[in-house]
């Protein structure tokens, strides 16, 4: 295997949940690939399945009802093996998890323990993967925070969650994610509970830290604004499946999906002036699918403006419009 | 937009401090604006700015500390709950969360119904023909009427909660946060009937948003709020073209755009909100600000008119560039 090769690669992946009233295919379609050093942006409405797809690839779908029922999640690891996430034993898949492979979430109060110093969460953590002693897990705990850039490190260690500010619990949540040296970073949504000035700090942090240690994030995110920011390449997701991926540029200048297309154009930022005068921004008709209900053809379809008979017909595939750019539209030619 | 007489809606010298005087936090301190006949105002700040606050005491949900609210030439802020309650049929209130401030077990007409009863309005037989009418004018349908809040999406709920506010035809609604809740494609759609209704019905609003974009679509004039003190307040156009206040020039910067191409955020500041327990001596703004000096800390500075229509708060208003913290 060469270093070319992705360290992520998920491949066709379906996602099934057994509830009281049957099997549910949530994830039904999901094709990606994160390369190492680089920030793919995971976009959706809620109910795309973008948060269940990275929960996927985490190993952390909810037992027993929720499996991976087809498909293959390759992660390459720093000894150069490729393992398949879909059918890693537990325990091989706690290994990696908070080791080659973290986490961040939305909300860090959550994710941390509130009843630790976040210096003794972040010890905890590289002890159990790095085998260090506790003198140089402390040590190494404040060397996280300093590299997060939280000022007095060393007395900041000792302090418990719920006195800092959101800010600052993300910065600890990331020292939390980079203490085991992770060649991937999921980031679920890191700077949606935060005020705007301190999600500048926190993207340029995530930023500068990927740019240093060549990891490879799969950022997740519903705001456009910040995909632009932060992503080298970008796969959309519409109820469960992907719709469309490509280079960050190319979708922002040349869409080749109407939902794509749909999701530019509804951005205040984009709003256009109309006929009276007055700025309207454009809007996609109807409320997000469900990628639980039944679809015979194309899942946006009832929403799209481009669809035709044959849309209805049969559900599309992903074809390749350029190369690296995947769409899921039969009539993307025409868009 | 052009004023006559006075302004709809005047608010001099408001503030609010919760819990005791010495301890308690001053959410708002020292706020003035107006808000015209038909005009649409924003209300931006970030976490603890005391915009929803504000938002509250405008409707006298919250009692003030201090200042005087006018709406329609009447000062309304020592007004008793008997004596508000006509004006309460004037102005409304559209929540952020269309999924909390709806009531699960009523049907639609019934949580129409209910604001049409507290003030007595559309009875016996008109009822009905005026719930459809309101279902119509938001963009829903008269037999949704039968139906319970947990049919419908979130971007429909965000429609009633609108057609009740509207139920007692308003002449002032305080959005706060209206679209924050919804998905991006579903946003688009409420902020499109927003506008549709303004200028159908006349309405003014005050639009509460911590969304700049959002903001610079539907409002004509912005007030920008940080640590409960106005800091600039002016026409949409100018507060975004040319914004005077470092606090809002750092605002506007680290909006991230949703262009590969433009330049990227920045983080003009450092650091967190002080907490608004203990608010910084002088500007409040000046522990973050690149352009703080010594004099910063000593004064809180006045609001002062640089342009028509655009005020700031700031003595370093004049200086153009903005350090990189």
């Amino acid at each position: 295997m060469t270093d070319t090769s992705p360290l992520l690669d998920i491949a066709d992946l379906k996602v099934a949940f057994d509830t009281e009233t049957g099997t549910v295919t949530p994830i039904l379609g999901v094709n990606l690939k994160v390369h190492a050093g680089e920030t793919v942006a995971l976009v959706g409405e809620s109910g795309s399945g973008k948060s269940v797809t990275s929960l996927a690839v985490m190993g952390l779908l909810p037992r027993p009802a929720g499996r991976v029922a087809e498909g293959r999640i390759l992660f390459r690891r720093r000894s150069g093996d490729s393992v398949d996430l879909a059918t890693l034993p537990r325990e091989a898949m706690q290994q990696l998890r908070g080791g080659e492979i973290a986490m961040i979430f939305q909300e860090p109060m959550t994710s941390l323990n509130p009843v630790l110093s976040v210096g003794e969460q972040i010890a905890e953590a590289v002890r159990q993967h790095m085998k260090l002693d506790r003198r140089a897990a402390q040590k190494r705990a404040i060397e996280m925070l300093e590299l997060v850039e939280i000022p007095a490190a060393a007395s900041r260690a000792l302090e418990y969650p719920h006195e800092m500010s959101g800010g600052m619990r993300q910065r600890v949540m990331i020292a939390l994610a980079m203490s085991c040296n992770p060649s991937l970073l999921i980031a679920d949504e890191p700077t949606t509970a935060l005020d705007v000035t301190v999600q500048a700090q926190i993207l340029a942090l995530i930023d500068r830290l990927r740019h240093d240690t060549g990891m490879g994030v799969l950022f997740i995110t519903h705001n456009l604004g910040v995909v632009a920011e932060v992503a080298d390449r970008v796969t959309v997701m519409y109820a469960g499946q992907v719709v469309e991926a490509g280079p960050v540029r190319a979708l922002f200048r040349g869409a080749r999906h109407p939902y794509t297309r749909g999701l530019m154009d509804c951005l205040p930022a984009r709003a256009h002036r109309g006929a009276d005068g007055r700025r309207v921004v454009k809007a996609i008709p109807g409320t997000v699918a469900s990628a639980l209900a039944i679809h015979d053809g194309c899942r946006f379809g009832p929403r799209c403006e481009h669809a035709a008979d044959a849309c209805r017909a049969a559900p599309p595939g992903l074809e390749f419009a350029e190369p690296e750019h995947l769409t899921r539209c039969i009539r993307w030619r025409s868009l | 937009m052009t004023v006559q007489g006075d302004p709809l809606l005047s608010v001099n010298g408001l503030s609010k401090w919760f819990g005791s005087p010495s301890q308690g936090v001053r959410a708002v301190n020292d706020v003035s604006f107006s808000v015209g006949d038909g005009e649409v105002l924003g209300l931006v700040g970030e976490s603890g700015s005391g915009k929803s606050t504000i938002g509250r005491l405008l409707l006298r949900l919250l009692d003030p500390t201090n200042g005087t609210i006018r709406f329609e030439g009447k000062d309304i802020s020592a007004l008793n709950e008997r004596a508000l309650r006509p004006l309460r049929r004037r102005m409304q209130m559209v929540f952020q969360d269309p999924y909390a401030s709806l009531n699960p077990r009523l049907r639609i007409r019934q949580i129409l119904g209910e604001a049409l009863d507290a003030h007595g309005l559309a009875r016996g037989k008109a009822r009905a023909a005026r719930i459809a009418e309101l279902l119509e004018l938001v963009g829903l349908s008269a037999d949704h009427a039968d139906r319970y809040p947990h049919e419908f999406s979130g971007g429909q709920r965000q429609r009633i909660g609108i057609a009740r506010a509207l139920a007692v035809e308003p002449r002032l609604i305080v959005a706060d946060e209206p679209v924050s809740a919804l998905d991006v494609s579903v946003q688009a759609q409420v902020l499109n009937l927003l506008q549709d209704l303004r200028r159908k019905l006349g309405l003014s609003m005050v639009l509460i948003s911590h969304d700049l974009d959002v903001v610079e679509l539907m409002c004509d004039r912005i007030a920008v709020l940080y640590l409960g003190r106005l800091m600039e307040v002016g026409t949409a156009e100018e507060v975004n073209r040319n914004p005077r206040h470092p606090y809002t020039r750092a605002l506007l910067a680290a909006a991230p755009k949703p262009d590969p191409d433009a330049p990227k955020a920045q983080r003009l500041l450092k650091g967190d909100l002080p907490s608004p327990k203990s608010p910084p001596s002088g500007c409040v703004f000046r522990t973050r600000c690149p352009l703080a000096i010594e004099a910063c800390a000593t004064t809180v500075p006045a609001l002062e008119t640089v342009a028509e229509g655009h005020a700031v708060a700031c003595i370093r208003s004049d200086v153009q560039e903005l350090m990189t913290s």
